[in-house]
């Protein structure tokens, strides 16, 4: 245990303030965003939960604000804390599982071409090519255009989030592949996988307990990195409108709809989703700089 | 003479969060104008520390803590940041081990040069100009007004290194620090840039401060030398004096774990002494309970005839980078109908410089690359190459290979235990958990090691202690051929006596068929029985080892052991 | 190096029949083409005619030969929202989107580039700790959400800057430009500093990056040893050795600046390709879809070339291979 605590990485991020409070941050929120269900007071899912009576309410310490809506009401009289958890909470399962899908289906790809070189390298990449002449935010909106084309109207609305994991899924697992192929490349050439080569071990074996281990430091970092981009690109796609819709809001939604109080004076319903979403992906974010810090020694201070 | 460089009392710390750590302390020293000084210790030793605190570079967060260094009545330690970096190149330079990645690649040599000359002398352009073309010249570059405009890349590894001089020496500097100047370069390469670097100290009365790890090129340039050991200093005095005759206990050890390219020894000696090299490691192995386990697993493994290996007329061909969608790459050919032969319970060496294709050769014999032509047969029975071996053909487990790098050739993520229960497992030779487990702690034992330490990870060890696991893991998959690769190149040289030290008891001891890869010819006359010159993927000369090293027949043959640096005076 | 020209070139044309094969799968597969050109009251017989006339009945590769024939040669068919011909829709918005991007990026180099070299040369001072927090800051927050503060700042309380639209334009045979005019400038202030911002954080965490590399080589150290000053040392050596994976970021940044130019177009209501292609993916106009596809596709593998060719220029190992 005292090996643990003293150890460099452990050690590091005892000595990086920002990355404390980042952690802190960041498991407070994802915390509070998975227990939603039950430390929110009200269901934003619920029309019947919520009263018109309650709309537009102030945050508590404004004037007019009530001790049952901390962070006050949107139009409709949606308790604001209830609706950033549960968006919050949406966005997170959207942002992890389009992040693993793209981590498996990329690490799996980007190995075997790089392990196996040859053809499937070839393929693999050419289509990598073709990937990043087609930006993130590009592919996902057309991922779902061809979704809305393919699928009946209400197919598509009842299938919106599984159409949003795939979009983002698609538009990321290229980092992985290419990660993944370049620590491969690396790693392949090194003396201890030639011994399990020599050995006449079966290449998944080799990939899977020799390498992997071995290419897992950067891998984490992209896997912290795209988590962030998950979660934006999953609020951009809201915030355009072709994510998901008001009736089951993610922050993204949230802050679309707050952009309509822009010019009137209900301030809280668009800043303080903004502000809650902005947090969680620093937070993320500076967890992914300390890690590069940690698997990259050439970039301490 | 007169004394160029005078230090004393030098310390150097590097505060760390684990405490201050003194890489120097109490060092002295003096180098006199036009003397050639070499500082020589094995990893550690802080050899480098010492130029690097001279010429002002020392890399952070390391200073120096106390001490004067005093360039001809100068105190370095009392200039300012700007006063010491105008100082560098000026009055002090540099050379760095590696030519390779000393030289800015997108600059040619002409404008590198002129912009060193121009930042000290008071120069206009055409005047740098001819300046920089003489001092090429006077490094032995030829033709050196055309090769000027080249960029470093089109330069051989030898005349980038003469580059590399001529830009420390184009400001016409007293003292000049190289560290491991020749470390990157083959033999013949090296000499000619050990004979440049004598010619100026001579020529133009410049003392050199040369750090290197390598005995041989000590004895064969140095004037005057200093033995460091981990930060302070041990001996110094004359070269010839250190080397033959030395005092301290520690260079006798050290002069005793050098091989001799002038004779065959049958063990490295003086183990008292020698052991105090690395107190980790007990050289003399006590013979265990477990151990001799071990021993009696692998006899009875090994209980059978020896094993000879032959390849038989291997060729091998790289393809060549395309240049044209047209015309295909030339091929390059690595490997040109090289047969050899390793017999039965005796070590083949195989010997060459860089590219000669002795890695290549190895990579054949494991089946990693599929040669162009050629057999490959064990007792006399073919052998499948290259991807035509199957994974489980019994030929994976009969040749086994102790790689050069300890570094690399274990999986940093797995325990020791893993690491040597692997070939137990894949080979099906033990299918017992616990057997496994104790047969491994007996055979790290065997090798030299503490059989407690089996549950501890690679980096846990030194790079002596890993190569004894390799040698370990190796072992235990009860080969007939043990093909070693460079083992001990990455190697201090007291650490790689005590590797090849076991690496001769284990072959007497289990009459084991070793074959021996090394660039350096000293290592192999101490390993060999037969031998094997390549040169550019072609058999230069074969044939018993000892009757090679007292003559060799090949004009190549010739030249290469002249060149050799040897430490000690025949 | 021809080689190496010819062997990207070849490259670039196989992604291009990617694209464009991938443009063609949306315009046969998703959805009817001949449902969406016709009405309800079509009659059957009618539809089969025009199924025959725009050839759906041929074999696939046929259609896909004739398909990329129409687009190499600008005929780019009909929008299924508007039923204007394609080409000249994107023509209209094409400058919108151009000015904007390249204004946008020119902020983002300019400022990122000089913060990325100050950054890796001190990294220790407080200024360059407070701009990396910052950037860390510019990478988090979303694009749009720039945008609305931008907007919420200069548009809403200060009152200073317009919101949307281009202001007023001029036009220059067929380009509409809004460089010409102060309320044009006025208008692009705010997207395009909001199309900058992201891009100018990254390229300047790049710049970084690579330049703290560059100083920690070989070469940089035998340099300082021979006491080539400063300013030289970290222009002339390292900044120019950065200079190739700078080159690829650039180019990257050009994909990045795409991109993002929709969310941009769509907070500030901008008319340019963005706001047609997030248009044509609401109402499913495939025909638009697919040609804006195909024209960011080849942006993309244009820019790539360039940045290519420019390695050649920059690198002198892949431009001479003649050992002397």
């Amino acid at each position: 245990m005292t090996n643990f605590w003293n150890s460099d990485s452990v050690w590091l991020f005892r000595h990086r303030p920002t990355a404390i409070i980042a952690a802190i941050v960041a498991v407070l929120i994802i915390g509070s965003a998975a227990a939603a269900p039950w430390i929110a007071i009200a269901n934003p899912y619920d029309l019947s939960t919520f009263n018109l009576m309650d709309g537009l309410l102030p945050p508590l310490w404004q004037s007019g604000g009530q001790a049952q809506f901390v962070l006050g009401t949107d139009d409709q009289g949606r308790d604001m804390v209830s609706a950033i958890l549960y968006g919050a909470r949406l966005s997170l399962i959207i942002g992890l599982s389009a992040m693993a899908i793209a981590a498996v289906l990329g690490v799996g790809l980007g190995m075997s071409a790089g392990y196996f070189g040859g053809w499937l390298d070839t393929i693999v990449m050419r289509i990598a090519d073709i990937q990043l002449a087609l930006p993130a935010i590009l592919t996902a909106l057309l991922i779902d255009g061809i979704a809305r084309g393919v699928l009946e109207q209400e197919t598509h609305q009842s299938l919106r989030v599984v159409v949003l994991i795939t979009a983002i899924a698609l538009s990321l697992w290229v980092n992985f592949a290419r990660t993944a192929r370049a620590s491969v490349l690396v790693e392949r050439n090194k003396e201890y996988v030639q011994a399990a080569e020599m050995m006449g071990q079966h290449p998944v074996r080799i990939m899977s307990r020799h390498i992997l281990p071995n290419i897992l430091g950067p891998l984490l970092v992209i896997m912290t990195v795209d988590l962030a981009s998950a979660i934006l690109l999953e609020a951009t796609l809201s915030f355009l409108g072709i994510g998901l819709p008001a009736d089951s809001p993610s922050l993204g939604t949230l802050i679309r709809i707050g952009m309509q109080f822009l010019f009137s004076g209900e301030w809280w319903i668009l800043w303080v989703p903004t502000l809650f979403l902005v947090m969680l992906v620093v937070a993320i974010n500076l967890l992914g700089d300390f890690l590069r810090e940690v698997f990259n020694p050439r970039l301490r201070r | 003479m007169s004394t160029l460089l005078h230090i004393e009392n030098l310390g150097v710390t590097f505060p760390s969060r684990h405490g201050e750590f003194q890489a120097l302390s109490a060092v002295d020293l003096q180098v006199q104008r036009g003397q050639i000084h070499g500082l020589v210790g094995q990893s550690g030793a802080g050899k480098s520390t010492i130029g690097a605190a001279v010429i002002g570079l020392l890399s952070a967060p390391g200073y120096v803590s106390s001490g004067q260094l005093i360039l001809d009545g100068l105190d370095l330690r009392s200039l300012s940041p700007v006063q010491a970096h105008e100082l560098r190149g000026d009055r002090i330079s540099m050379i760095f081990q590696d030519p390779q990645t000393s030289l800015n690649p997108l600059m040619t040599v002409e404008q590198q040069l002129i912009e060193t000359i121009q930042s000290h002398r008071d120069l206009d352009d055409d005047a740098a100009r001819v300046r920089a073309v003489e001092l090429l010249t006077e490094t032995g570059i030829e033709n050196a007004s055309v090769r000027i405009k080249a960029y470093p890349h089109q330069f051989s590894g030898g005349m980038r290194q003469r580059v590399v001089i001529a830009l420390a020496i184009c400001t016409d500097p007293e003292l000049i620090i190289a560290d491991e100047p020749t470390t990157a370069l083959d033999v013949a390469v090296q000499s000619q840039v050990l004979d440049l670097i004598k010619d100026l100290a001579r020529r133009r009365d410049i003392g050199f401060l040369l750090i290197t790890h390598d005995i041989g090129v000590i004895a064969q340039v140095a004037d005057v030398v200093t033995v460091l050991r981990d930060g302070k200093l041990i001996e110094h005095g004359p070269t010839e004096q250190v080397l033959q005759n030395p005092s301290e206990s520690y260079t006798q050890s050290l002069m005793a774990a050098v091989p001799r390219l002038d004779k065959k020894l049958a063990r490295f000696l003086n183990p008292e002494e020698t052991s105090e090299l690395d107190p980790d490691i007990s050289l003399q192995r006590a013979p265990t309970d477990r151990g001799e386990m071990a021993e009696e697993w692998l006899m009875a493994g090994v209980a059978r005839e020896a094993s000879s290996l032959r390849a038989d007329n291997i060729t091998v061909k790289f393809a060549g980078q395309r240049q044209s969608l047209w015309r295909r790459p030339e091929p390059f050919v690595a490997l040109k109908n090289v047969s050899v032969e390793a017999r039965a319970a005796k070590v083949l060496g195989i010997v060459g410089e860089s590219g000669s294709g002795k890695s290549t050769l190895a990579k054949v014999i494991t089946g990693l690359i599929k040669p162009h032509g050629g057999t490959l047969s064990l007792d006399g029975q073919q052998l499948p190459t290259g991807k035509t071996r199957s994974r489980n053909h019994p030929s994976r487990r009969w040749v086994q290979m102790v790689f050069q790098d300890p570094y690399s050739s274990l999986n940093a993520r797995h325990r020791i235990g893993d690491i040597l229960a692997e070939p137990l497992q894949h080979f099906s030779l033990e299918t017992d958990a616990t057997k496994r487990r104790q047969l491994v702690q007996a055979t790290l034992e065997l090798v030299g090691l503490d059989a407690g330490q089996i549950d501890r990870y690679p980096h846990q060890f030194s790079g002596g202690q890993r190569q004894r696991i390799a040698i370990a893991r190796a072992l235990l998959a009860r080969p007939k051929v043990l093909l070693c690769d460079e083992p001990t190149s990455a190697l201090d040289v007291s650490i790689q006596a005590q590797v090849l030290n076991l690496l001769k008891d284990l072959q007497a001891q289990f009459g084991l068929t070793i074959i021996f890869i090394s660039h350096n010819l000293a290592v192999v006359r101490q390993m060999a029985d037969d031998i094997v010159v390549l040169r550019n993927g072609q058999v230069v000369e074969s044939g018993d080892s000892e009757l090679f090293f007292s003559q060799p027949s090949a004009e190549y043959s010739k030249e290469l052991l002249a060149l050799t640096p040897s430490a000690f005076s025949s | 190096m021809t080689y190496f020209i010819a062997k990207r070139l070849l490259q670039s044309v196989f992604v291009m029949l990617a694209v464009a094969f991938i443009a063609f799968s949306l315009f046969r597969f998703v959805g009817d083409p001949v449902s969406q050109m016709t009405g309800v009251e079509t009659s059957l017989a009618d539809q089969a005619r025009l199924r025959a006339e725009l050839g759906l009945d041929d074999p696939l590769l046929q259609q896909f030969y004739r398909f990329s024939n129409n687009l190499l040669q600008g005929e780019f068919g009909y929008s299924y929202r508007t039923r204007q011909p394609v080409g000249q829709m994107i023509v209209e918005r094409i400058p919108a989107t151009i000015e904007l991007g390249v204004v946008a990026l020119v902020i983002s180099l300019l400022v990122g580039i000089p913060a990325g070299v100050y950054t890796a040369l001190k990294p220790n001072s407080f200024f360059s700790q407070g701009l990396l927090l910052t950037t860390l800051v510019g990478v988090s927050v979303p694009t749009f959400v720039i945008g609305i503060m931008l907007i919420f700042l200069f548009g809403v309380q200060l009152g200073w800057l317009p919101t949307f639209g281009r202001g007023g334009t001029l036009n220059l045979g067929a380009w509409e430009t809004s460089l010409l005019t102060v309320d044009g400038w006025k208008s692009l202030v705010l997207p395009a500093l909001t199309l900058g911002v992201y891009q100018l954080t990254l390229t300047m965490r790049l710049v970084r990056a690579e330049m703290m590399e560059v100083m920690q080589s070989d070469y940089i150290r035998f340099a300082t040893a021979r006491g080539i000053s400063y300013r030289r040392l970290h222009y002339r050596h390292g900044l120019s050795n950065t200079l190739v994976p700078v080159i690829t970021i650039i180019g990257l940044q050009f994909g990045g600046v795409v991109a993002f130019s929709i969310v941009t177009e769509s907070v500030f209501q901008w008319p340019g390709l963005g706001l047609l292609f997030l248009e044509s993916i609401r109402f499913v106009d495939i025909p638009v879809m697919g040609v804006y596809l195909v024209l960011i596709a080849l942006f993309f593998v244009v820019i790539n070339l360039i940045v290519d060719l420019l390695y050649a220029v920059i690198d002198p190992r892949l431009r001479v291979q003649k050992a002397v």
